[in-house]
């Protein structure tokens, strides 16, 4: 990419040189070594990149909270209503706000062409995008579950479904994180961009809604909702073992 | 004849069911052959610009 | 017997293959969908608690099968997209997603006017049908992907990555929705279950199921067609296609 400005060029240049030498010398530790450094390296970068814009974060939390505050002012202030519809609202809220950050995930990289240097790189494609998606989660997911306490707190939820409702969120959104980067990348430099996302991805993201709302909703009644929960963590495993190869995929046939 | 169409009081609701599954049909096998149609009336102007809307009209006389 | 398939995976040997099934085959769903017909509008018996409001089961569940199966048919020839870059598996795949889709609205319509008198609504979020509606979700994105990508071949594997994507995820969806619904209405009432089946009744439906897989298939063999011409218009194998005294897109 000899056309590429030369800060890039250093960059891609730092990806392929290091990486090269330490596979050359062999040895599982090393690969391992080095499919945890790309995941790191991916991390923060992303996480660098994210903090920049640090408005823009804010501006995502933001619309959660209004978005939030929206719901009883088109419904009722009654508590009974507010805590029957208080599990949905956060989780279907949380679910907009996941939407609303995706396509930062992958489409400045890609306009700026960043992202085939990226993709040009030794380093195995698969650990990349993990550490994207892993970045976008702490700066998308995470704030959103450390915000629920205090918001589901205006929905008249008590403090034990409170903490469900964290654990919920803290399972949940990482696989809101995952399943919306295999979107992200499916509609690179396609014509509809986030509306067209928005409709890939929902439908997928509707057993997560259903299990992470159904545990706040079960906790409310009073029963356990350990069934939801470990759902919620056996779909997280799931999502973590195979959803970066299908984003990989999509990332190379949006680059081809 | 009239008990068959009436089923038993429900018509509104069978033949609703009945009846747009029909039309769908209808309307997706039409669309699929004009689609059809239509690719192949492209290709023939693609091959012969000239020639190829004196012979499509002859065709639509001869069906 | 030996039969080189890989003989028909590109599109200029299977056109004519495509046109012939697609023809013989529309001519059996016909004869199927008669005999189907005559078997559940006439022969089969009134039901004792639905009444004649029953027979909409004839053309629900069929449709219901076929959105099902068609998506599994759409997410195995993606699969071999991915798998061996074929043109044609992408095409075949690129002709099943709006069929898949037209069977999955017809299964949500019909189950909703089966509900009506039966269960005193037109829709009711029951797990099946919050299920289907998923599914058209999912088959109208990827309709929605193709058109939104300018190059054919990134929009043959971009959408096989969501077919497989959403292939995957629809026995989750199911579970999950199936999971809800029994929640929030104590019993897993479906709202659109079947009567007990008197043996006419099973034979209907079959009959009428194996009349949708006839259609199906034949329309969808129809659009591949169209799909070919559409995409391979470079080649010059096309032109043996067009008859011109007779002019008929055979």
């Amino acid at each position: 990419m000899s056309r590429a400005p030369r800060q890039r060029n250093a960059h891609a240049g730092a990806l392929r040189d290091a990486p090269a030498e330490a596979a050359r010398s062999a040895g599982v530790d090393d690969a391992r070594a080095s499919v945890l450094g790309a995941i790191g390296w991916a991390l923060a970068r992303d996480f660098r990149v994210a903090l920049r814009s640090k408005g823009e974060l804010g501006v995502q939390l933001l619309f959660y909270v209004i978005v939030v505050t929206l719901f009883p002012l088109a419904t009722s202030p009654s508590p009974e209503i507010l805590a029957t519809l208080g599990p949905g609202v956060l989780w279907t809220s949380a679910l907009l706000a996941s939407l609303l950050s995706l396509p930062r995930l992958f489409a400045s990289d890609y306009d700026d062409g960043t992202l085939e240097q990226i993709a040009l790189s030794p380093r195995p494609l698969v650990a990349l995008v993990s550490g994207k998606m892993a970045a976008h989660w702490l700066t998308t997911g995470l704030p959103v579950a450390a915000m629920a306490p205090l918001l589901g707190s205006q929905y008249a939820l008590e403090t034990p479904m409170l903490g469900t409702l964290t654990a919920s969120l803290l399972l949940g959104t990482p696989i809101l994180s995952l399943l919306g980067a295999v979107g992200a990348a499916l509609t690179l430099g396609a014509r509809g961009g986030g509306t067209l996302l928005a409709l890939l991805v929902l439908p997928l993201y509707a057993p997560v809604l259903i299990f992470g709302a159904g545990a706040v909703d079960a906790a409310r009644a009073g029963v356990s909702a350990t069934p939801h929960l470990s759902l919620l963590a056996a779909g997280l495993l799931l999502a973590l073992v195979a959803v970066p190869f299908a984003v990989a995929a999509a990332v190379r046939i949006a680059l081809d | 004849m009239a008990d068959f169409f009436a089923m038993g009081g429900y018509a509104w609701y069978v033949w609703m069911a009945y009846g747009a599954v029909a039309l769908a049909l209808a309307v997706e096998i039409a669309a699929v052959r004009a689609r059809r149609r239509r690719a192949l009336d492209e290709l023939r102007m693609s091959l012969d610009p000239v020639a190829a809307p004196r012979r499509m009209e002859r065709v639509e006389e001869s069906r | 017997m030996l039969i080189n398939w890989f003989r028909f995976s590109s599109p200029v040997s299977f056109y004519p293959l495509a046109g012939s099934w697609s023809y013989a085959l529309g001519a059996l769903a016909a004869l199927l969908a008669g005999a189907g017909l005559v078997v559940g509008l006439w022969i089969a018996p009134t039901d004792a608690t639905q009444g004649d409001a029953y027979r909409i089961i004839f053309i629900h569940v069929p449709a219901a099968w076929m959105a099902m199966f068609i998506y599994l048919v759409m997410a195995g020839w993606s699969a071999a997209t991915l798998g061996f870059n074929t043109r044609l598996s992408a095409m075949m795949a690129q002709a099943l997603a709006p069929t898949g889709a037209l069977m999955a609205a017809i299964a949500l319509w019909t189950g909703a006017f089966w509900g009506r008198p039966t269960w005193g609504t037109y829709w009711a979020w029951d797990a099946r049908m919050t299920s289907t509606l998923i599914l058209l979700f999912l088959y109208l994105g990827v309709i929605a992907l193709r058109s939104a990508i300018e190059d054919p071949r990134r929009a043959d594997r971009a959408c096989a990555v969501l077919a497989i994507v959403g292939a995957v995820n629809v026995p989750i969806i199911y579970f999950s929705v199936q999971w809800w619904n029994t929640l929030h209405q104590g019993s897993s009432i479906s709202l659109t279950a079947a009567p007990r089946m008197a043996m006419t009744m099973l034979a209907g439906i079959l009959v009428m199921t194996a009349a949708a897989w006839c259609y199906a298939i034949s329309v969808v063999l129809a659009r591949v067609q169209a799909i070919i011409v559409e995409r391979e218009r470079g080649a010059g194998w096309l032109e043996s296609l067009i008859d011109w005294r007779v002019g008929d897109d055979r």
